[in-house]
């Protein structure tokens, strides 16, 4: 018992929380953007995957870090923008069509990576994120070096869930967005185009779950490696769903879900009789209950999965 | 310019649709090999002489075939029924170590024909069992099956890592984590000699003869597929939804953990993680290309073992990376993605 107050008590779990949390805040607020439109995007594991490969690789190429994220927000934009003609434009099945961009995504960055990338025993790394303490918060005790001791990218996951959060539901646009989502047609006759409000928010969302790659490899880690997003992209569909698409509980379920996470993996070493993969499969069984849990009580974008097309009811 | 849904599908165009989609994917991974530095005939020729060149490559790529023609009759039953099954991948691995346990633990040194029957449906059954777990979240919680189905092929590949590295775990292996193989008598008859090729690709083909009679001559064919067009229609007719859905699910695991298992059986007779590199996700590819009809699938199956087993030869012979058949395959799903579409409706002008 003294040990898992040990594992709770240190730093150093508080600290992983964060750094756990940030890949699934970004994906998690992409799939949220892009399903407050009407468009579930099963690309998110593709294109976190790409990402983290194409990030890596500008900066492995000398580009600067922040270069390294840009680059990985644009190819996921672009990924978003197969993603939306196919379901947008042709209104194909978002089921299929995610899937079939998460697949040519992911192995579309294993045949880069091993064109670009010399086949080596270990796998070449780069300079990732430092952490930075913000001044005066991280002298505070404990808390300081547990949450105010992150790389950056982690600080601009937390803004933009804010952001995204303001946006849904302050502004004009957010309404424009939401609307679209529930009720194309009555979106439509408000003199809003659903076409083009579903394209901005898939691209964009995309582009959010590039970021959540690249922070795996250039700042999590610092090398890539195939598989390594390792079902990260349908957890954070599963958060979207745990959350009630609201950006503020993702950010919370994000951070919940880290926190297990971290846990488990401190828990390892002192219960070291259960296989370890025991643990492994927690993650993974946790989002489910997550899911049986939320999934009825969740209010639904009315329209998601639903194509749109003008003048067809 | 618009669109028009088409009355009816002429039957050339839904042969053709697939082969027009495989084109498409075929130049534009033509155009990732010319970046890649490669002469993009010689290396398509390369492709196929590793697929087809000589009598071993041709068995190995009817040898690959076998477990995707079984993971995508799994896709191809249960999209037809829209159940969205994506677990193709861990299902597989369930059959498989069920097959291994069974046949090294329990049944020990049975009489083949006794074996093999017995290892083919405790396979089934374990594949079967996995997607109901999502079924039933599904029909109870309202939890969309993708997700979750998606979620347990981790679980599903962590549980069988575990159990080879433990209570499963093959002594002789030079403790490398690896079930013990199954009785010799229990492994699946070759079908050509000096090869792997196994019987398995006949119990595949009259499987999928059987899934193609079954949909179209019965009458839970047609609830199934009922279900899939207008669940609320479907249920207006008095069709027993529920029961059609669990029963679908049951055949589609089932065939997905019946690929595992013959894959133990046929090929190599005891289990590592290391035993499909994507049967699972391939197979939705399969059921797509072939456009759910189990007949297609057999030859959607066929063409994209040819690109594995092509491409292998093809990145020795040409130093391009073999991921390249990946890429092909996920390009050919999304191009006949497209040309489905183009085939439901027409452009009128």
């Amino acid at each position: 018992m003294s040990a898992l107050m040990d594992i709770l008590a240190s730093a150093g779990l508080w600290g992983a929380v964060l750094r756990i949390a940030t890949p699934l805040i970004f994906g998690t607020l992409g799939a949220l953007l892009c399903e407050r439109s009407g468009v579930l995007n099963l690309g998110i594991e593709g294109i976190m995957t790409f990402g983290a490969m194409i990030g890596w690789l500008a900066v492995y190429n000398g580009a600067d870090l922040w270069t390294g994220l840009l680059v990985a927000a644009v190819c996921g934009g672009l990924f978003g923008l197969l993603h939306a003609a196919l379901t947008v434009t042709l209104g194909l099945s978002q089921h299929v069509s995610g899937l079939g961009v998460t697949l040519f995504a992911s192995s579309f960055s294993y045949y880069v990576f091993r064109l670009l990338v010399p086949v080596a025993g270990t796998p070449p790394t780069v300079e990732a994120f430092e952490p930075i303490a913000l001044p005066g918060l991280s002298d505070l005790p404990f808390v300081g070096p547990a949450f105010f001791t992150q790389t950056p990218p982690t600080y601009l996951a937390i803004l933009i869930a804010l952001v995204l959060g303001y946006v849904l539901f302050r502004t004009p646009l957010g309404l424009a967005i939401r609307m679209t989502g529930e009720n194309p047609h009555a979106a439509e006759a408000q003199g809003i185009n659903p076409m083009r409000v579903r394209y901005g928010a898939i691209i964009a969302g995309s582009a959010l779950m590039g970021v959540a790659g690249a922070f795996l490899t250039l700042s999590a880690f610092n090398s890539f490696f195939p598989t390594m997003v390792q079902g990260r992209g349908w957890i954070c569909i599963a958060l979207v769903v745990f959350s009630s698409w609201r950006p503020s509980r993702a950010l919370l379920g994000a951070l919940l879900f880290a926190f297990f996470d971290g846990f488990q993996v401190r828990l390892q070493t002192v219960l070291d009789i259960v296989p370890y993969q025991v643990f492994l499969m927690m993650p993974y069984l946790l989002s489910i209950a997550a899911l049986a849990v939320m999934a009825r009580r969740a209010r639904v974008p009315q329209a998601l999965m639903q194509p749109y097309r003008r003048g067809e009811r | 310019m618009r669109l028009e849904r088409r009355e009816h599908r002429p039957l050339a165009l839904v042969l053709v649709t697939p082969l027009v989609a495989v084109a498409v994917a075929l130049a534009i991974a033509g155009v990732l090999i010319a970046i890649a530095g490669a002469p993009v005939i010689a290396a398509y020729g390369e492709l196929l002489k590793g697929a087809f060149g000589s009598r071993l490559a041709t068995t190995e790529t009817l040898t690959r075939a076998i477990p995707l023609i079984l993971t995508g009759m799994a896709a191809a039953v249960a999209f037809r029924a829209q159940v969205w099954n994506i677990g193709g991948e861990g299902q597989f691995y369930l059959g498989a170590i069920a097959a291994a346990a069974m046949g090294s633990e329990v049944l020990g040194d049975l009489p083949g024909f006794v074996q093999i029957p017995v290892l083919m449906l405790t396979g089934a059954t374990a594949g079967a069992v996995l997607l109901l777990i999502p079924l039933w979240l599904r029909l109870r919680f309202f939890v969309d099956e993708v997700v979750t189905t998606l979620l347990l092929n981790f679980v599903a590949i962590l549980f069988v890592s575990m159990l080879i590295d433990t209570v499963l775990k093959d002594p002789l292996g030079f403790g490398w984590p690896q079930s013990e193989a199954i009785a010799d008598q229990a492994m699946l008859p070759d079908l050509v000699s000096r090869s792997r090729l196994h019987v398995g690709l006949i119990i595949a083909m009259v499987l999928a003869l059987l899934v193609w009679f079954v949909q179209r001559r019965t009458v839970f064919g047609m609830q199934s597929r009922a279900a899939g067009l207008s669940p609320s229609g479907a249920r207006f007719a008095g069709i027993p939804l529920g029961r059609t859905l669990i029963f679908v699910a049951m055949i589609s695991g089932g065939f997905a953990g019946l690929a595992g298992a013959i894959e133990v059986m046929g090929v190599q007779g005891y289990v590592t993680t290391e035993l499909s590199p994507g049967f699972g996700y391939s197979g939705i590819v399969v059921a797509m290309l072939a456009n759910l009809n189990p007949i297609g699938v057999v030859f959607a199956a066929i063409f994209i073992a040819t690109m594995f087993v092509g491409a292998d030869g093809m990145s020795r012979a040409m130093s391009i990376p073999a991921y390249i058949a990946d890429v092909t395959v996920s390009l050919s799903l999304l191009s006949m993605l497209v040309a489905l579409f183009f085939t439901q409706y027409r452009i009128r002008k």
